[in-house]
């Protein structure tokens, strides 16, 4: 079993990370209900806005950045083997990305923030809402510095040896943590935090748009790479087998990470303070990054095969049927994975460049990244937290067959709560709205869906609730772990002949460096070029 | 490097796919020409009384030498405006727009008419609308509490009731 201080510092930060997540999933349920309007007495615009700007920051922020750092705390003492270097440095990170927490969700739950997590000037939050976001993101970096230094150092003390693939892939996050948040940094330090002040008195939107739009796309892959790690280094051990190819698997965590980052304009297709070129360069780069994930599908799914067969399983299907469906990490990866089907289905539609254009901001949009975030992402969040719960308190998880329950409940709920808001998009339902009385017939094609969205929205919050129960029980376990040591999957050929430079950090800022000049260098001068005409603040 | 057999056929699925895709969307884009919404166009939104191509007078349907329609609309909290229009269908209509205050976005459900309207730029889109009909114009972007309030109507009418019946109430002043 891994160091006591290990154990302490992943736990804080997991629970921190879990008990936004449950707060989260009800508000989600009121936005639904609140939306649907069939209950008159819940109607309230400003409540709900409230509630939607807190659910994201507390679901996209929040959980996803403390998940992440516990994880790869774990990650790193496990795969390296060592003890965390400067833990001082990681409880100050923690306390920072905390204060950073409580220091944002005042002005959130009090109503003095309701201008989404994706900011949206110039419509101005309390000062302290910027603030409070900006120390959660320098928080996190004292992680990114951490995780990075370990990696360097083991590397160093062991000379011709391969980093361990979860190590591979947790230091590649690191520094796409860093890359990506430098461009929303900019946007809170360098214009809504002097601008809420009352330092400067205008800010341009379209600036602040393309900053945020540099982070926008990336910061998914920063929460989806703890997830994609899971399925590499978890699931072909849970299952019985072993990892179909490990050199893939390093290939398709540094094509997330270089081609992640240069593609956020496709965000940005309707927008029009962006010329036609570089979206149609940054929608190519889009295209490009589905690659890494088409590899992983491939790979991923070969492993679960191995293991089927390994399992007696025969025929061409037949080894899905052996899989072993009652472990919740396998599960969890075959549940994650036809969501992932049906959301990367959606994903292209949304990436292409005249296309994007039907669903822009439609209720199609929410309901593509619940499908890829809260559906695959989660899910997987959900068996780590189950595969890690025994080897960090020591007891066993308290019902496994509550947990199996718990992962079928979010997956059907997800769906019956997805599969209608990508059909509300396709009808014109605008995302973001507080209700759905429009003056037009086309609203009452909406209403069932509505009421099907309902339904869905209960069963995720009852499996959140059980998520919460099961992992607040098993702290109080008399039983003891079976197996607290690590489990790590072994891939089929030990990785070999390995070129050097898949390894250099320095090689891939380089490398990421000259694709992010490429592609954001000339449409961020270009503010400082023209002539444009800042806003002043507004409420809302 | 070992890289079996059976993956590299998916990489070569997988970037056929990547080239499929691209390459439908180069041809749409550089053969049909289509393009979002891309003008990187400035304007001071304080001001848009004062300039001449959205100050209220100004802003509706014209019919431009050539024989396409050019819409100017302004959004602001919380409606589009002006709140009704009427246009042709099977004509290329291109709309300008400019924002009053802050951030809002427009959409026509079920036709790419779609946009970002930023504050302090202009935004153009062309499109054509082959179904006549009612159409409603929603605001799809956070701009406040208000926000599902605000829409406006679009009515389409056929090309010859449309040249009859508001070219010239509507149309080119000249």
């Amino acid at each position: 079993m891994i160091d006591s201080q290990t154990r302490t510092l992943t736990l804080w930060n997991l629970s921190v990370a879990f008990a936004a997540f449950v707060v989260a999933c009800f508000l989600g349920f009121y936005q639904i209900v609140e939306r649907s309007g069939l209950f008159e007495f819940l109607k309230s615009e400003s409540l709900y806005f409230t509630s939607v700007s807190t659910h994201g920051v507390l679901m996209a922020f929040v959980l996803t950045t403390f998940f992440i750092m516990g994880f790869g705390y774990y990650t790193a003492v496990t795969s390296l083997k060592r003890p965390i270097w400067n833990p001082a440095l990681a409880w100050a990170g923690f306390a920072v990305t905390l204060l950073g927490t409580v220091m944002a969700a005042i002005p959130l739950v009090s109503g003095k923030a309701s201008v989404l997590y994706t900011f949206y000037p110039p419509i101005q939050a309390s000062p302290w809402f910027y603030i409070g976001a900006a120390l959660l993101v320098v928080g996190s970096w004292a992680w990114c510095v951490i995780m990075v230094v370990m990696t360097i150092r083991w590397k160093k003390d062991n000379p011709g040896h391969l980093i361990p693939l979860p190590m591979f892939a947790t230091t590649a996050n690191a520094l796409l943590w860093l890359w990506t948040s430098v461009g929303v940094a900019l946007e809170v330090v360098f214009q809504l935090i002097p601008w809420s002040l009352g330092w400067v008195d205008a800010i341009d939107p379209g600036l602040a748009r393309t900053l945020f739009a540099w982070t926008l796309h990336p910061i998914v892959y920063f929460w989806l790479i703890p997830a994609y790690t899971a399925l590499y280094c978890f699931v072909p051990k849970a299952a019985g087998g072993y990892l179909f190819s490990d050199e893939m698997a390093r290939f398709a965590f540094l094509g997330l990470l270089v081609f992640s980052l240069p593609i956020g304009f496709h965000h940005l297709y309707m927008d029009p303070e962006q010329g036609s070129g570089w979206k149609l360069l940054h929608g190519v780069g889009t295209f490009l990054v589905t690659v890494p994930t088409l590899v992983t599908g491939f790979t991923v799914l070969a492993s679960l095969e191995i293991a089927g067969r390994l399992r007696g399983g025969k025929g061409l299907f037949g080894w899905i049927g052996t899989l072993p469906w009652s472990n919740p990490m396998v599960l969890a990866a075959i549940l994650a994975f036809l969501m992932l089907i049906l959301g990367g289905f959606g994903g292209i539609i949304n990436a292409s460049y005249a296309l994007n254009a039907m669903i822009h901001n439609t209720a199609w949009v929410p309901g593509h990244f619940h499908l890829i975030f809260a559906g695959t992402t989660i899910i997987l969040y959900f068996a780590i937290a189950y595969h890690l719960w025994p080897r960090l308190t020591g007891k066993a998880l308290y019902s496994r067959n509550m947990a199996l329950v718990q992962l079928w409940t979010w997956f059907v709920g997800m769906t019956m709560l997805s599969t209608p808001w990508h059909v509300l998009g396709l009808l014109g339902q605008p995302r973001r709205i507080s209700e759905v009385t429009y003056n037009s017939l086309l609203t009452l094609a909406w209403q069932p869906y509505e009421l099907f969205m309902i339904m869905g929205g209960a069963v995720l919050l009852g499996s959140a609730i059980l998520f919460g129960y099961i992992l607040v029980k098993s702290l109080g376990n008399t039983v003891a772990a079976t197996d607290p040591e690590p489990a790590y999957a072994q891939p089929v050929h030990p990785p070999r002949g390995l070129p050097a430079w898949v390894e250099n950090i320095k090689l891939w800022n380089v490398v990421i460096a000259a694709l992010m000049l490429l592609s954001f260098g000339w449409p961020i001068v270009q503010f400082f070029f023209l002539k444009t005409y800042d806003s002043i603040p507004w409420g809302y | 490097m070992h890289i079996d057999p059976l993956e590299k056929k998916w990489l070569y699925i997988a970037f056929g796919m990547v080239g499929l895709f691209l390459g439908a969307i180069f041809i749409s884009a550089l053969v049909s020409g289509i393009h979002p919404p891309s003008n990187v166009e400035t304007i001071d939104s304080a001001r848009l009384h004062l300039s001449e191509e959205f100050a209220e007078d100004n802003l509706g349907v014209r019919i431009q030498p050539d024989g396409t329609v050019r819409v100017t609309m302004v959004a602001g909290r919380y409606g589009f405006f002006p709140r009704h229009i009427t246009l042709p269908a099977d004509t290329p209509i291109t709309f300008r727009w400019a924002s009053i205050d802050v951030l809002h976005g427009v959409h026509m459900p079920m036709t790419n008419m779609s946009t970002m309207v930023v504050p302090g730029y202009v935004a153009e889109v062309t499109t054509q609308f082959p179904k006549p009909g009612d159409y409603p114009m929603l605001c799809n972007e956070y701009c406040g509490t208000g926000h599902d309030f605000m829409w406006s109507k679009v009515t389409v009418v056929d090309k010859q009731t449309w040249a009859r019946r508001h070219a010239k109430t509507e149309g080119d002043p000249s």
